[in-house]
């Protein structure tokens, strides 16, 4: 088994988190591929991770949209003819819904199941079969502490989270043994562009920073289900013991 | 108060949000950095490094970078910041609204002067280049006008060259304010960074005892020589204490025992953030204060009234017994500032914290007003909470000329304030 990756694809590598992570790998020496759909973006990043880099790492971009399914059997087969070492990824792509207007049309709705579970569903099976016959890779997907139980306030959001959890236990369970690891990452209240409209106030809000650090150690441990920051695993536990009667009256 | 994480440097304003302030780190001490009733824009991820000259040390990135970033990153490459402030984790933006000063302000001047150009968006929603040579009043306006010229979306910087992370330092103890004006010219010359430290509790004889903290970047070290290594773990206050922890006992226990293990006079090595950055690792060292907080008092006096008016201040910070922690104190040389409003000018800073224990302190505050405005002093606008209208006009005879540069649609708690 290989340690830390040597070139890893980072999706959705424009978001605060995935950014962050990033940056924490090149200053490793990791090799980058960034897939991201806005091109602009992407080369305002890559021009980033090229000057922190400094020579020292490789940062290379693809543009592409996720949410195109069909596509992504062809992305995935053309990264890997282009970079046969890609021995790592980072799902990090998603989009955190309006709740209401999920639950206006089924358009939406589908459309949010589609970009947060479906879309990370198609690429790991791709993913997963190549992996899995090189007998090695590390996969990670960023899950959300959302997916652990249905909530009021985000159900779609928690529902496409929590089908993606679901799918990464059973694809770790097939790849025990084979050398590839998958990892379940499920950050809690993190300070992005996404969650501008909340109140931030408290403890338990973290920079994308703090999460990004989580994310690197996930890597270098091999870890399986990885709540972040940590505190987030006894809270979940809890809540997951409330029993239905009750917890269908909390406004969470 | 609405907030928007503003991500994208080339995203357009959207005028129903106004008014607007940028928001980069949050370390002002005041309410420059406050908008009641308006738009926040969030900076902190726009914090890209957009090109860079290793050639030159020119550096161009977002104005949401914190410095501590772009210290990470240049340090190894043999890049320093060219001035810095007591704490790196400030962005680069609120460096430049605020035209910060270090301890090296004799030398180098203020953080403005080492912007070479910037964009700057304005509600009109023109993205303008501003300069010495393009928009020169726009530019001049910027620097150091406290976020309400429009939202500094990319700050180009000149750095300088060091050989190492480390400084050469030293610390001399003073045992009154009269002895520090000597040792502060005698190491002038030699050492480019130089704060004196100064006992406000500590009255009569010891009025104005302390410590002169010097330092100077190190040339590489021989193989073999121990080197500090900057480990960069910081401790944090969770919470707010639930009542202030600075008092007079605990001011006087800590200042008498900063005096007395102040080394004698001799060289060591430290790193550039243990030396610069003291305070940096006790994050939210703030909440010490309790719920009820602290007032800052930074003001700067003229030369010609340096000496009395310090001696007056300290005289009358002693008094009070209200005093918090080392008082720092900074020589300005005579490098002129850039920026219309900035703070910094030829003459002697003092910076004085105070935990709020409501209308004693600010009675003690306005005393302080008397005697900077007698020395023909000003306050810092970015920490103040409370300073007179009178108080900044005077501090700022510009102001008149600044408001008309002021983006119509971006506005702060502090200038409303003072344009009531």
């Amino acid at each position: 088994m290989s340690a830390t990756p040597r070139r890893i694809a980072i999706f959705g590598a424009t978001s605060r988190i995935a950014t962050e992570t990033a940056r924490l790998w090149l200053a490793r020496g990791v090799a980058l591929v960034v897939v991201a759909r806005n091109p602009e973006r992407l080369r305002m990043l890559t021009d980033d991770l090229g000057i922190r880099a400094g020579g020292l790492a490789e940062v290379d971009a693809v543009t592409a949209d996720l949410a195109d399914l069909d596509a992504l059997p062809a992305l995935w087969q053309s990264m890997t003819d282009r970079f046969p070492d890609l021995d790592g990824v980072l799902l990090a792509h998603g989009s955190l819904p309006d709740q209401a207007r999920c639950e206006a049309t089924p358009e939406t709705m589908l459309h949010e199941i589609r970009v947060n579970a479906l879309s990370a569903m198609s690429l790991l099976t791709v993913i997963a079969n190549d992996f899995e016959a090189r007998r090695r890779g590390i996969i990670a997907v960023i899950g959300s502490v959302a997916g652990d139980r249905g909530h009021r306030s985000n159900y779609v959001y928690g529902a496409a989270k929590g089908m993606l959890a679901i799918f990464l236990q059973g694809l770790r369970s097939r790849l025990h043994g084979s050398g590839v690891t998958v990892i379940t990452l499920k950050p809690g209240f993190v300070i992005t562009p996404m969650t501008q409209d909340f109140d931030r106030d408290g403890l338990l809000w973290v920079r994308p920073e703090r999460v990004a650090r989580g994310i690197v150690r996930a890597f270098e441990r091999r870890r399986d289900v990885v709540y972040l920051p940590w505190f987030w695993r006894p809270i979940l536990w809890a809540t997951r013991l409330i029993p239905e009667p009750v917890f269908k009256r909390l406004s969470l | 108060m609405r907030l928007i994480e503003w991500r994208d440097r080339t995203a357009p304003l959207s005028a129903a949000d106004a008014p607007f302030l940028a928001l980069g780190n949050g370390r002002s001490h005041g309410d420059v950095c406050v908008n009641d009733g308006g738009t926040l824009l969030l900076t902190r991820g726009m914090d890209r490094l957009i090109a860079f000259d290793r050639g030159t040390g020119i550096v161009d990135c977002e104005a949401g970078i914190l410095l501590g970033d772009l210290l990470h990153w240049c340090l190894p490459q043999g890049w320093m910041l060219p001035v810095v402030p007591g704490t790196r984790f400030i962005t680069v933006g609120g460096a430049v609204a605020n035209d910060v000063h270090g301890r090296n302000h004799r030398v180098a001047g203020s953080f403005g002067r080492h912007v070479l150009e910037m964009d700057l968006l304005r509600s009109t929603g023109e993205h303008l280049r501003i300069g010495p040579e393009e928009h020169a009043d726009l530019f001049a306006a910027t620097i150091g006008g406290l976020g309400l010229t429009g939202l500094i979306t990319r700050v180009r910087l000149r750095m300088i060259p060091v050989s190492s992370d480390l400084m050469l330092t030293e610390s001399i103890r003073f045992g009154h304010l009269d002895a520090v004006w000597d040792i502060n010219d005698r190491l002038g010359a030699e050492w480019p960074y130089t704060i004196a430290r100064i006992d406000c509790i500590a009255r009569g004889r010891r009025l104005g005892r302390g410590v002169l903290v010097a330092g100077r970047h190190a040339p590489p070290q021989p193989a073999g020589t121990p080197v500090p290594r900057w480990r960069g773990r910081s401790r944090s206050l969770p919470f707010d204490m639930p009542f202030s922890l600075v008092n007079r006992h605990s001011v006087r226990a800590f200042n008498a025992v900063y005096y007395r293990a102040a080394p004698l006079p001799g060289r060591r090595l430290q790193h550039v953030h243990g030396h610069l950055f003291p305070l940096d690792r006790l994050r939210d060292w703030n909440r010490i204060y309790g719920r009820r907080g602290f007032y800052p008092y930074h003001c700067v006096l003229p030369h010609a009234h340096a000496r009395d008016g310090v001696r007056t201040l300290l005289k009358r910070t002693a008094a009070s017994a209200q005093g918090s922690f080392l008082a720092a104190m900074k020589t300005f040389g005579d490098l002129p500032a850039p920026g219309i409003l900035s703070f910094p000018r030829p003459g002697v800073t003092l910076a004085l914290d105070f935990a709020n224990r409501g209308p004693r302190t600010l009675r003690l505050l306005a005393d302080l007003d008397d005697i900077v405005s007698a020395a023909g002093g000003a306050l810092d606008p970015g920490q103040d909470a409370r300073m007179s209208v009178t108080m900044f006009r005077r501090g700022f005879p510009q102001w008149e000329r600044f408001a008309t540069l002021v983006d119509p649609a971006f506005s702060s708690t502090f200038w409303r304030r003072m344009n009531p």
